[in-house]
Protein backbone atom coordinates (compact mmCIF):
# COMPACT_ATOMS: atom_id res chain seq x y z
CA UNK A 1 0.00 0.00 0.00
CA UNK A 2 2.80 2.16 0.98
CA UNK A 3 3.39 2.10 -2.49
CA UNK A 4 0.95 1.78 -4.58
CA UNK A 5 -0.56 5.18 -3.49
CA UNK A 6 2.13 6.50 -5.91
CA UNK A 7 1.13 4.68 -8.35
CA UNK A 8 -2.37 5.09 -8.03
CA UNK A 9 -1.61 9.32 -8.09
CA UNK A 10 0.79 8.71 -10.76
CA UNK A 11 -2.29 7.15 -13.08
CA UNK A 12 -4.73 9.61 -11.79
CA UNK A 13 -1.96 12.12 -13.13
CA UNK A 14 -1.57 10.60 -16.48
CA UNK A 15 -5.29 10.69 -17.06
CA UNK A 16 -5.92 14.02 -16.36
CA UNK A 17 -3.28 15.11 -18.35
CA UNK A 18 -4.11 13.45 -21.17
CA UNK A 19 -8.11 14.08 -20.80
CA UNK A 20 -6.84 17.93 -19.99
CA UNK A 21 -5.00 18.13 -23.67
CA UNK A 22 -2.12 19.58 -22.17
CA UNK A 23 0.01 16.82 -23.22
CA UNK A 24 -0.67 18.25 -26.68
CA UNK A 25 2.09 19.73 -28.70
CA UNK A 26 -0.57 22.18 -30.23
CA UNK A 27 -1.75 23.34 -26.88
CA UNK A 28 1.40 24.30 -25.65
CA UNK A 29 1.99 26.36 -29.55
CA UNK A 30 -1.26 27.88 -29.10
CA UNK A 31 -0.35 28.90 -25.48
CA UNK A 32 2.81 30.57 -26.38
CA UNK A 33 1.06 32.11 -29.50
CA UNK A 34 -1.18 33.85 -26.74
CA UNK A 35 -4.31 32.35 -28.80
CA UNK A 36 -6.15 30.60 -26.90
CA UNK A 37 -6.77 30.54 -22.76
CA UNK A 38 -7.51 26.93 -22.11
CA UNK A 39 -3.49 26.44 -20.86
CA UNK A 40 -3.78 30.04 -19.05
CA UNK A 41 -7.00 28.30 -17.64
CA UNK A 42 -5.29 25.02 -16.55
CA UNK A 43 -1.93 26.81 -14.85
CA UNK A 44 -3.60 29.40 -13.71
CA UNK A 45 -6.39 27.61 -11.78
CA UNK A 46 -4.20 24.49 -10.46
CA UNK A 47 -1.84 27.64 -8.66
CA UNK A 48 -5.42 29.97 -7.17
CA UNK A 49 -6.36 26.57 -5.64
CA UNK A 50 -3.05 25.88 -4.75
CA UNK A 51 -1.78 28.87 -3.75
CA UNK A 52 -5.31 28.79 -1.15
CA UNK A 53 -4.53 25.05 0.18
CA UNK A 54 -1.12 25.47 0.83
CA UNK A 55 -2.23 28.63 3.04
CA UNK A 56 -5.13 26.56 4.58
CA UNK A 57 -2.18 23.70 5.56
CA UNK A 58 -0.03 26.42 7.18
CA UNK A 59 -2.71 27.96 8.67
CA UNK A 60 -4.19 25.05 10.46
CA UNK A 61 -0.62 23.34 11.33
CA UNK A 62 -2.22 20.10 8.71
CA UNK A 63 -0.04 17.40 9.17
CA UNK A 64 1.16 14.90 6.54
CA UNK A 65 1.02 11.28 6.45
CA UNK A 66 3.78 10.51 8.53
CA UNK A 67 2.33 12.63 11.30
CA UNK A 68 4.52 15.51 10.63
CA UNK A 69 3.34 19.45 9.98
CA UNK A 70 3.51 20.18 5.78
CA UNK A 71 5.80 22.45 4.83
CA UNK A 72 6.98 23.11 1.40
CA UNK A 73 11.17 23.07 1.24
CA UNK A 74 11.78 26.98 -0.38
CA UNK A 75 14.03 27.14 -3.33
CA UNK A 76 18.01 27.92 -3.03
CA UNK A 77 17.84 31.94 -3.62
CA UNK A 78 19.64 33.23 -6.71
CA UNK A 79 18.59 34.43 -9.96
CA UNK A 80 20.82 33.68 -12.87
CA UNK A 81 19.75 29.99 -12.37
CA UNK A 82 16.43 30.37 -12.23
CA UNK A 83 16.33 32.44 -15.25
CA UNK A 84 18.96 31.06 -17.81
CA UNK A 85 17.86 27.92 -16.60
CA UNK A 86 13.93 28.53 -17.32
CA UNK A 87 15.07 30.15 -20.76
CA UNK A 88 16.70 27.01 -21.74
CA UNK A 89 14.27 24.74 -20.53
CA UNK A 90 11.42 26.91 -22.53
CA UNK A 91 13.32 26.71 -25.70
CA UNK A 92 12.76 23.15 -25.15
CA UNK A 93 9.28 22.67 -24.25
CA UNK A 94 8.23 24.66 -27.19
CA UNK A 95 9.75 22.67 -29.02
CA UNK A 96 9.00 19.30 -28.02
CA UNK A 97 5.58 20.55 -26.99
CA UNK A 98 6.30 18.63 -23.90
CA UNK A 99 7.91 19.05 -20.48
CA UNK A 100 9.03 15.96 -17.95
CA UNK A 101 5.78 15.11 -16.60
CA UNK A 102 4.04 14.82 -20.60
CA UNK A 103 7.12 13.03 -21.89
CA UNK A 104 6.17 10.00 -19.80
CA UNK A 105 2.49 10.23 -19.97
CA UNK A 106 2.89 10.85 -24.01
CA UNK A 107 5.18 7.49 -23.95
CA UNK A 108 2.28 5.77 -22.70
CA UNK A 109 -0.34 6.79 -24.87
CA UNK A 110 2.11 5.12 -27.42
CA UNK A 111 4.30 7.28 -28.79
CA UNK A 112 7.55 5.10 -28.87
CA UNK A 113 9.63 8.10 -30.43
CA UNK A 114 8.89 9.96 -27.13
CA UNK A 115 11.79 7.47 -26.13
CA UNK A 116 14.25 9.47 -27.75
CA UNK A 117 13.20 12.74 -26.53
CA UNK A 118 13.39 11.19 -22.42
CA UNK A 119 17.11 9.56 -23.51
CA UNK A 120 18.08 12.97 -24.47
CA UNK A 121 16.80 14.80 -21.45
CA UNK A 122 18.74 12.35 -19.14
CA UNK A 123 21.54 13.31 -20.90
CA UNK A 124 20.85 16.74 -20.50
CA UNK A 125 20.39 16.57 -17.15
CA UNK A 126 23.98 14.53 -17.04
CA UNK A 127 25.49 17.18 -18.66
CA UNK A 128 24.18 19.89 -16.26
CA UNK A 129 25.39 17.54 -13.68
CA UNK A 130 29.14 17.93 -15.04
CA UNK A 131 28.95 21.34 -15.72
CA UNK A 132 27.02 22.61 -12.82
CA UNK A 133 30.28 24.25 -11.13
CA UNK A 134 31.20 25.96 -13.97
CA UNK A 135 28.01 27.63 -14.39
CA UNK A 136 26.78 30.71 -13.27
CA UNK A 137 23.79 30.22 -10.74
CA UNK B 1 -19.39 8.43 -18.53
CA UNK B 2 -19.76 10.06 -21.85
CA UNK B 3 -18.76 13.24 -20.07
CA UNK B 4 -15.42 11.74 -18.87
CA UNK B 5 -14.82 10.25 -22.46
CA UNK B 6 -14.83 14.33 -24.05
CA UNK B 7 -11.87 16.42 -23.50
CA UNK B 8 -12.31 18.00 -20.10
CA UNK B 9 -12.48 21.63 -19.81
CA UNK B 10 -9.56 23.63 -17.71
CA UNK B 11 -11.45 24.41 -14.86
CA UNK B 12 -11.87 20.80 -14.48
CA UNK B 13 -8.31 20.11 -15.32
CA UNK B 14 -6.60 22.61 -13.40
CA UNK B 15 -8.39 22.01 -9.61
CA UNK B 16 -7.25 18.17 -10.63
CA UNK B 17 -3.28 18.94 -11.14
CA UNK B 18 -3.79 20.64 -7.75
CA UNK B 19 -5.27 17.82 -6.01
CA UNK B 20 -2.62 15.45 -7.49
CA UNK B 21 0.16 18.78 -5.59
CA UNK B 22 -1.41 18.16 -2.55
CA UNK B 23 -1.68 14.33 -2.48
CA UNK B 24 1.88 14.06 -2.80
CA UNK B 25 2.67 16.84 -0.50
CA UNK B 26 -0.23 14.70 1.98
CA UNK B 27 1.95 11.79 1.63
CA UNK B 28 5.11 13.85 2.70
CA UNK B 29 6.75 13.91 -0.75
CA UNK B 30 6.91 16.71 -3.28
CA UNK B 31 5.44 17.17 -6.77
CA UNK B 32 8.40 17.10 -9.34
CA UNK B 33 8.29 15.15 -12.19
CA UNK B 34 11.94 16.38 -13.74
CA UNK B 35 13.72 15.32 -10.45
CA UNK B 36 13.11 11.85 -11.93
CA UNK B 37 15.48 12.65 -14.73
CA UNK B 38 18.26 13.45 -12.20
CA UNK B 39 17.54 9.95 -10.54
CA UNK B 40 17.52 8.13 -13.76
CA UNK B 41 21.44 9.93 -14.27
CA UNK B 42 22.02 8.35 -10.62
CA UNK B 43 20.87 4.86 -11.67
CA UNK B 44 22.55 5.12 -14.79
CA UNK B 45 26.14 5.52 -12.42
CA UNK B 46 26.62 9.35 -13.43
CA UNK B 47 27.91 9.55 -9.92
CA UNK B 48 31.16 8.26 -11.36
CA UNK B 49 31.53 11.87 -13.03
CA UNK B 50 29.90 14.12 -10.66
CA UNK B 51 28.97 14.73 -7.14
CA UNK B 52 25.58 16.11 -8.38
CA UNK B 53 24.63 12.56 -9.08
CA UNK B 54 25.87 10.92 -5.63
CA UNK B 55 22.73 10.93 -3.62
CA UNK B 56 20.25 7.83 -2.11
CA UNK B 57 18.63 7.68 -5.25
CA UNK B 58 16.40 4.57 -3.43
CA UNK B 59 14.93 7.63 -1.47
CA UNK B 60 13.26 9.35 -4.56
CA UNK B 61 12.10 5.50 -5.63
CA UNK B 62 8.18 6.76 -4.56
CA UNK B 63 8.83 9.61 -7.70
CA UNK B 64 9.73 6.89 -10.04
CA UNK B 65 6.72 4.93 -9.16
CA UNK B 66 4.73 8.32 -9.93
CA UNK B 67 6.47 8.18 -13.66
CA UNK B 68 5.15 4.43 -13.43
CA UNK B 69 1.82 5.38 -13.16
CA UNK B 70 1.58 8.47 -15.57
CA UNK B 71 2.97 5.91 -17.77
CA UNK B 72 -0.23 3.63 -17.38
CA UNK B 73 -2.44 6.50 -17.28
CA UNK B 74 -1.67 7.74 -20.52
CA UNK B 75 -2.35 4.78 -21.92
CA UNK B 76 -5.90 4.03 -19.85
CA UNK B 77 -6.19 7.39 -21.08
CA UNK B 78 -5.88 6.78 -24.66
CA UNK B 79 -7.18 3.69 -24.78
CA UNK B 80 -10.47 3.48 -22.53
CA UNK B 81 -11.22 7.38 -21.79
CA UNK B 82 -11.37 9.02 -25.50
CA UNK B 83 -13.89 9.52 -28.18
CA UNK B 84 -11.46 9.98 -30.31
CA UNK B 85 -12.26 14.20 -30.78
CA UNK B 86 -10.13 16.45 -32.21
CA UNK B 87 -8.60 19.28 -30.19
CA UNK B 88 -10.85 22.22 -30.40
CA UNK B 89 -7.88 24.51 -31.42
CA UNK B 90 -8.08 28.07 -32.57
CA UNK B 91 -8.60 28.41 -36.33
CA UNK B 92 -5.86 31.06 -36.10
CA UNK B 93 -3.05 28.81 -35.00
CA UNK B 94 -4.51 25.64 -37.36
CA UNK B 95 -3.87 28.28 -39.72
CA UNK B 96 -0.62 29.20 -38.66
CA UNK B 97 0.27 25.92 -38.52
CA UNK B 98 -0.43 24.98 -42.19
CA UNK B 99 2.05 28.07 -42.96
CA UNK B 100 4.41 25.98 -40.74
CA UNK B 101 3.52 22.85 -43.11
CA UNK B 102 1.46 21.36 -40.02
CA UNK B 103 -1.35 19.62 -41.88
CA UNK B 104 -3.39 17.59 -39.24
CA UNK B 105 -3.29 20.34 -36.30
CA UNK B 106 -5.60 18.95 -33.15
CA UNK B 107 -6.54 15.72 -34.97
CA UNK B 108 -3.95 13.85 -32.50
CA UNK B 109 -2.00 15.08 -29.41
CA UNK B 110 1.25 15.34 -30.95
CA UNK B 111 2.32 16.09 -34.79
CA UNK B 112 3.60 13.73 -37.23
CA UNK B 113 5.86 15.96 -38.83
CA UNK B 114 7.70 15.75 -35.78
CA UNK B 115 6.85 12.42 -34.20
CA UNK B 116 6.06 10.14 -36.71
CA UNK B 117 8.85 7.88 -37.44
CA UNK B 118 8.72 9.00 -41.09
CA UNK B 119 10.29 12.13 -39.86
CA UNK B 120 12.04 10.80 -36.42
CA UNK B 121 14.44 8.99 -38.77
CA UNK B 122 15.75 11.93 -40.79
CA UNK B 123 19.03 13.91 -39.76
CA UNK B 124 16.59 16.45 -38.87
CA UNK B 125 13.43 14.98 -37.63
CA UNK B 126 16.20 13.23 -35.03
CA UNK B 127 18.44 16.19 -34.28
CA UNK B 128 14.83 17.81 -33.63
CA UNK B 129 13.96 15.29 -31.26
CA UNK B 130 17.04 15.34 -29.35
CA UNK B 131 17.98 19.05 -29.11
CA UNK B 132 14.15 19.52 -27.69
CA UNK B 133 15.21 16.92 -25.22
CA UNK B 134 18.57 18.20 -24.06
CA UNK B 135 17.00 21.46 -23.63
CA UNK B 136 13.72 20.40 -21.63
CA UNK B 137 16.62 18.19 -19.56
CA UNK B 138 19.75 20.88 -19.03
CA UNK B 139 17.34 23.52 -18.24
CA UNK B 140 15.30 22.04 -15.98
CA UNK B 141 17.73 21.33 -13.67
CA UNK B 142 19.57 24.17 -13.92
CA UNK B 143 16.59 25.90 -13.01
CA UNK B 144 16.05 23.54 -10.41
CA UNK B 145 12.41 22.39 -11.00
CA UNK B 146 10.32 21.98 -14.32
CA UNK B 147 6.15 22.87 -14.98
CA UNK B 148 5.25 20.83 -11.88
CA UNK B 149 8.05 22.03 -9.64
CA UNK B 150 8.38 25.81 -10.13
CA UNK B 151 5.09 26.74 -11.98
CA UNK B 152 2.44 24.79 -10.26
CA UNK B 153 4.11 23.56 -6.47
CA UNK B 154 6.59 26.58 -6.37
CA UNK B 155 3.89 29.48 -7.38
CA UNK B 156 1.42 28.13 -4.64
CA UNK B 157 3.64 28.57 -2.49
CA UNK B 158 4.46 32.19 -3.50
CA UNK B 159 7.94 31.63 -4.16
CA UNK B 160 10.19 34.24 -5.81
CA UNK B 161 12.60 32.15 -7.66
CA UNK B 162 9.75 30.19 -8.98
CA UNK B 163 8.38 33.61 -10.69
CA UNK B 164 11.61 33.93 -11.56
CA UNK B 165 12.20 29.95 -13.74
CA UNK B 166 8.47 30.49 -14.94
CA UNK B 167 9.40 34.38 -16.64
CA UNK B 168 11.90 32.30 -18.13
CA UNK B 169 10.05 29.51 -19.33
CA UNK B 170 7.67 32.10 -21.16
CA UNK B 171 10.93 33.79 -22.30
CA UNK B 172 12.37 30.17 -24.01
CA UNK B 173 8.70 29.26 -24.82
CA UNK B 174 8.15 32.43 -26.76
CA UNK B 175 11.11 32.68 -28.61
CA UNK B 176 11.30 28.70 -30.02
CA UNK B 177 7.45 29.45 -30.80
CA UNK B 178 7.99 33.08 -32.88
CA UNK B 179 10.98 32.99 -34.04
CA UNK B 180 13.08 29.55 -34.44
CA UNK B 181 9.72 27.49 -35.58
CA UNK B 182 9.44 29.32 -38.31
CA UNK B 183 13.33 29.22 -39.38
CA UNK B 184 12.91 25.44 -38.36
CA UNK B 185 10.16 24.71 -40.15
CA UNK B 186 9.13 26.91 -42.77
CA UNK B 187 8.51 24.74 -45.95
Amino acid sequence: MKILKFLLVGIFFGIVLVKSEAVSWYRIYEMFKFQSFHMYGIIGSAVCLGILFIWLFKVFGVKNIEGNRISLVPKDSGFVRYLAGGTVFGLGWALAGACPGPLYVLFGTGVISMLIVIAAAVFGTFVYGVLKSKLPH
Amino acid sequence: MEVLLKPWPWYVSGPLITLVMLLLIYFGKTFGMSTTLRTLCSIGGAGKYSDFFRFDWKAYRWNLVVVLGAIIGGYIAVTFLSDGSTIALNPQTVSDLSELGFYSAGKSLLPSEIYAWGNVLTVKGMAILIIAGFLVGFGTRYAGGCTSGHAITGLSNLQWPSLIAVIGFFIGGLIMTHFLLPLIFSP
